[in-house]
């Protein structure tokens, strides 16, 4: 094997599984650590920075951090049930006892730098573009359907999960840059708005049609089928206040849940959710699932929808074909009838949640602006620029339905692009981030981070009382960590960014960092292939996923393998090493948004 | 040493053994030794034995004297019974436990200081006696816990820390051992486990005395250039005469060498040891040959390891005394106070 490289900052961020998960790559562990100091203002703004929206991602995010938390790994084999360190629930942490940070916040710039960037939809995406160009000059001017920011954050997201005051305070630290926020002017051409001259277009309008179902009886009982994500947004704005007692909630996916759970507060009382396929392929994040069924609500697989039943125009239930998954000798899955009798299920009222598209009718194909087949629009992936140079696209509007963190990593490229394609600078040129590797020691034994690794499982988030929470679709289900609990859930990271960093010079291979590590992580072995280098070492390194930091240069010709994989970040090595060999040194690593240090200014001064 | 413990998570792949433990429960304390220090990678090196051997730890015993290296029984096999006698006094201690109850594996644990010095005529006479124990000697040639200085085994023209060149002779525990009719004696090196791990098995499997030197480098005092037993030296001038594959039956005895590339050696438990010959003239069953070939390696500033000597017709103290076959605290009230007439019996019969 060859040496690793860790001067390539992909090496170590890749060890940070948390960071390199988060499609903002926020800096996990570093605000982690804030939070077990009890510096919560200081591990909210590490957030802002990085995901803008902290306070509403702690409570609604998809969290892809946590499945690659390294967490989850170690404890196999040593805990009941491995979990992840609870990293969303600790965001909110942060938000809920940060105290006041407006001072905190950049300010509205004095001057303008005479460019006008025009964002559609006032959703994640759009005011992310919006945050990071305003501060450097912009003129930004947000339109929206709504007469509040927010956008789907606002109107699909029930509010026993996410309160109305907190999307007001983090929606509100953007307008107040100087923002200018044109609510309830919805942009039905996108022509006149390229018409008004504006120097550049972000649409960040979301994927707003929700999916019908065209089965029998869908036109007669139609009074009382809906569509998920407009039901939502109707109950967000107060239209619609009650719902039948007997619902049935066809989908599996996140909107689904968010339907079944409102129901339950609106008056359903029989809800149930039911789904073409298996359980276990649901497309909703499994803590949704969970707290669905915590509340007391059935969900029903392999039940492929067949008719809405109706009697004189009123709905009375709906048939369903029992299906089985069959897979075929690649392991493909269909659903294969089982040739049992159809199911009925009566009910009232059905909230039909299956999926979501993306839809323009407000942009004419005349503009140049190109489609593909899917009806989403043509873009350079990397920089989201359309084929109209000025127009540029994210959050669901630019790839379908996501979530809430990729909108947010959409706005920070899209707004790096806007930047540098109004300073005359390459768009396909990306900036770097901005990364620091500075060692944590203090003294002989003696570290700046906490490395003495706690045994403790995951904490559960407690929870209103079932009866009370149900009364009322707007009080919060989730209470939040108190602080001792925090604290003692934050000491569960294992501050992966506390990288192990090998000098094979200072090498005396006495073995006593292999003889100390708990987990059997490091060897000294002769070089190979990989395959036979993973198969070889103290403790075989089956994960592929998960990299083995390779040294050469030792006076026996050996190499130092170090699989990456369950590593504690305990910095036993390098408390043992007696030359130094080993040290443990802080990766921390920062994207760059739009601004000087993302390459446009240089240009832009030359042009001055 | 470390200020926090040793994290109790493990390895998710980490196995028990035919006896249901994992190796990491054949660990002791965080050791308080100096960071790098070769008789950490011993301890590790016994814990590695153990468990390959599925010793059940209530079933060991660890002894040890006075030095760093007395220290490391707590370091290791956490869940065994120990003593740390006064210093050098390891092997009369030993001796006299071993004597009450036969049934345990005793490892005797000692340094150059505690062995060589003090302890010199403790040592000598447990290898005569052939004390059935694991006798292992953590030598670093120096002083670690008063400074470093010179130990009895430090080589003559070797260098102190501060440049100060040995004048006296050193004491070799080996040929001391061969001499004093130790019936397994090998020498090996801390930082080098895959040699160590092996030797440490068979002489847990054999009976009587068996000697292990470990040359186990003191990074604080002794691991400077001129030095004889710094990692640098030793892994320079490590002269092995064989490598041992230790085998729990003959079956398992699969790969192929070269007719009289190895020689196999059943030990009194019916393990087996295939000795792979490094040096093909060395036979270790051939005491004077050994001590000959140790002496001209020696001699020419080479340090001999690998299992030097073996006894295959070994005894033990036990065998020797004609001792009762029961440890003490399994015999009954009968056996231990057989009464008067007994005792008349006796002194009638040495009248």
């Amino acid at each position: 094997m060859r040496a690793t490289d860790i001067k390539n900052p992909d090496y170590f961020h890749k060890v940070v599984d948390c960071q390199w998960a988060c499609p903002a790559h926020t800096p996990v562990p570093e605000y982690i650590r804030m939070i077990a100091a009890g510096r919560y203002a200081d591990a909210y703004m590490v957030n802002w920075k990085s995901n803008v929206f902290p306070g509403i991602l702690g409570r609604t995010c998809d969290r892809p951090c946590e499945p690659a938390c390294r967490r989850g790994r170690v404890e196999e084999e040593n805990a009941t049930k491995p979990e992840p360190v609870a990293i969303c629930r600790l965001k909110r942490v942060a938000a809920d006892f940060k105290g006041d940070v407006s001072a905190r916040m950049p300010q509205a710039p004095a001057t303008r730098n005479g460019k006008r960037v025009a964002c559609i939809g006032a959703g994640p995406s759009a005011l992310t573009v919006a945050r990071d160009l305003a501060p450097l000059g912009y003129e930004i001017t947000v339109f929206d359907g709504d007469p509040k920011a927010g956008g789907f954050m606002r109107t699909q997201v029930p509010r026993f999960r996410l309160p109305e005051s907190v999307i007001d305070e983090e929606t509100g630290y953007i307008l107040d840059l100087g923002v200018e926020f044109r609510g309830g002017q919805r942009i039905d051409s996108l022509r006149a708005l390229m018409n008004e001259g504006y120097d550049a277009i972000f649409v960040g309008c979301g994927a707003p049609r929700g999916r019908d179902l065209d089965l029998p009886g869908r036109q007669e009982a139609a009074a009382n089928i809906h569509i998920g994500i407009d039901w939502l947004s109707s109950v967000s704005f107060g239209h619609i206040e009650k719902v039948g007692k007997r619902v049935i909630v066809l989908g599996g996916g996140n909107t689904a849940m968010d339907c079944c759970r409102s129901s339950k507060r609106l008056g359903g009382e029989d809800v149930k959710v039911i789904v073409r396929s298996g359980f276990d392929e649901m497309k909703a994040s499994p803590w949704e699932k969970e707290d669905a069924m915590h509340e007391g609500i059935p969900i029903l697989n392999f039940l492929v929808p067949k008719a809405f039943l109706h009697d004189n125009g009123r709905l009375t239930g709906m048939s369903f074909e029992k299906v089985q998954a069959v897979f075929d000798d690649k392991g493909r899955r269909s659903l294969v009838p089982t040739g049992e009798p159809d199911e009925i299920h009566a009910c009232d009222d059905v909230l039909i949640a299956v999926g979501q598209e993306n839809a323009f009718p407000w942009i004419e194909r005349d503009l140049g602006l190109e489609f593909d087949k899917w009806g989403l629009p043509v873009l350079n992936e990397q920089t989201l620029q359309s084929t109209v140079p000025r127009i540029f696209f994210g959050g669901d509007a630019a790839f379908g339905p996501k979530n809430i963190i990729w909108a947010v990593a959409h706005g920070h490229e899209a707004a790096i692009s806007i930047d540098r394609f109004l300073s005359g600078t390459d768009l396909d040129e990306r900036p770097p981030p901005e990364v620091n590797l500075v060692s944590q020691k203090m003294g002989i034994h003696e570290w700046s981070y906490d490395n003495d690794v706690s045994n403790d499982v995951r904490f559960a988030v407690p929870w209103t009382a079932a009866e009370k929470a149900l009364k009322s679709i707007k009080i919060e289900v989730e209470l939040g960590f108190d602080l001792q609990t925090a604290y003692k859930e934050a000491e569960r990271c294992l501050n992966c960014d506390v990288q192990t960093v090998f000098n094979a010079g200072t090498c005396i291979e006495c073995d006593a960092c292999v003889d100390i590590c708990p987990m059997d992580c490091i060897t000294f072995t002769a070089n190979g292939e990989e395959d036979a280098v993973r198969e070889n070492l103290k403790a075989p390194a089956l994960n592929r996923d998960q990299a083995l930091y390779v040294a050469d240069g030792l006076k026996t010709g050996r190499i130092m393998a170090k699989d990456e994989d369950v590593c504690l970040h305990c910095g036993l090595c390098a408390e043992r090493c007696p030359t130094g060999a080993w040290d443990m040194q802080k990766f921390l690593l920062q994207m760059t948004h739009a601004g000087p240090a993302c390459g446009s200014r240089q240009t832009t001064r030359n042009a001055a | 040493m470390t200020y926090i413990a040793k994290p109790k998570l493990h390895h998710p792949a980490l196995q028990p053994n035919k006896v249901g433990f994992t190796r990491r429960d054949y660990e002791g304390k965080i050791s308080t030794l100096c960071a790098g220090c070769g008789h950490d990678s011993i301890s590790s090196a016994v814990i590695q034995a153990c468990w390959e051997m599925n010793i059940e730890p209530h079933r060991v015993a660890k002894l040890s004297g006075i030095g760093c290296s007395s220290k490391t029984p707590d370091y290791f096999l956490g869940n065994s019974h120990g003593f740390n006698t006064v210093h050098g006094r390891m092997p009369s201690v030993l001796t006299g436990a071993n004597l009450a109850n036969r049934d345990l594996l005793y490892l005797g644990v000692s340094g150059d200081g505690d062995s060589a010095s003090i302890g010199l005529g403790q040592f000598a006479h447990a290898m005569r006696r052939g004390v059935n124990m694991v006798y292992l000697l953590e030598n670093n040639g120096v002083y670690g816990l008063t400074k470093g200085q010179f130990s009895a085994t430090a080589d003559k023209g070797s260098a102190s820390k501060k440049g100060v060149a040995n004048s006296d002779a050193p004491i070799d525990t080996v040929s001391l051992a061969l001499i004093m009719g130790a019936t397994f004696v090998g020498r090996s090196f801390s930082g080098d486990k895959e040699q160590l791990v092996p030797l440490i098995k068979a002489a847990i499997g054999h009976r009587g005395a068996a000697f292990i030197d470990i040359v186990s480098p003191c990074v604080a005092f002794n691991n400077h250039a001129g030095s004889t037993k710094s990692y640098d030296y030793v892994r320079e001038h490590n002269e092995a005469v064989n490598r041992i594959d230790f085998i729990q039956s003959r079956r398992e005895i699969t790969a192929d060498y070269k007719p009289g590339a190895t020689v196999d050696i059943q030990q009194h438990d019916g393990t087996w040891l295939r000795l792979r010959k490094v040096h093909p003239e060395y036979d270790p069953t051939d005491k004077v040959a050994a001590m000959n070939h140790i002496q001209q390696h020696q001699a020419r500033g080479e340090v001999v390891t690998g299992l030097l000597y073996y006894d295959p017709d070994s005894n033990d103290m036990h065998a020797n005394l004609n001792t009762v076959a029961q440890p003490f605290n399994r015999l009954d009230e009968q056996a231990l106070c057989p009464g008067a007439a007994q005792l008349a019996k006796l002194n009638d019969s040495l009248r």
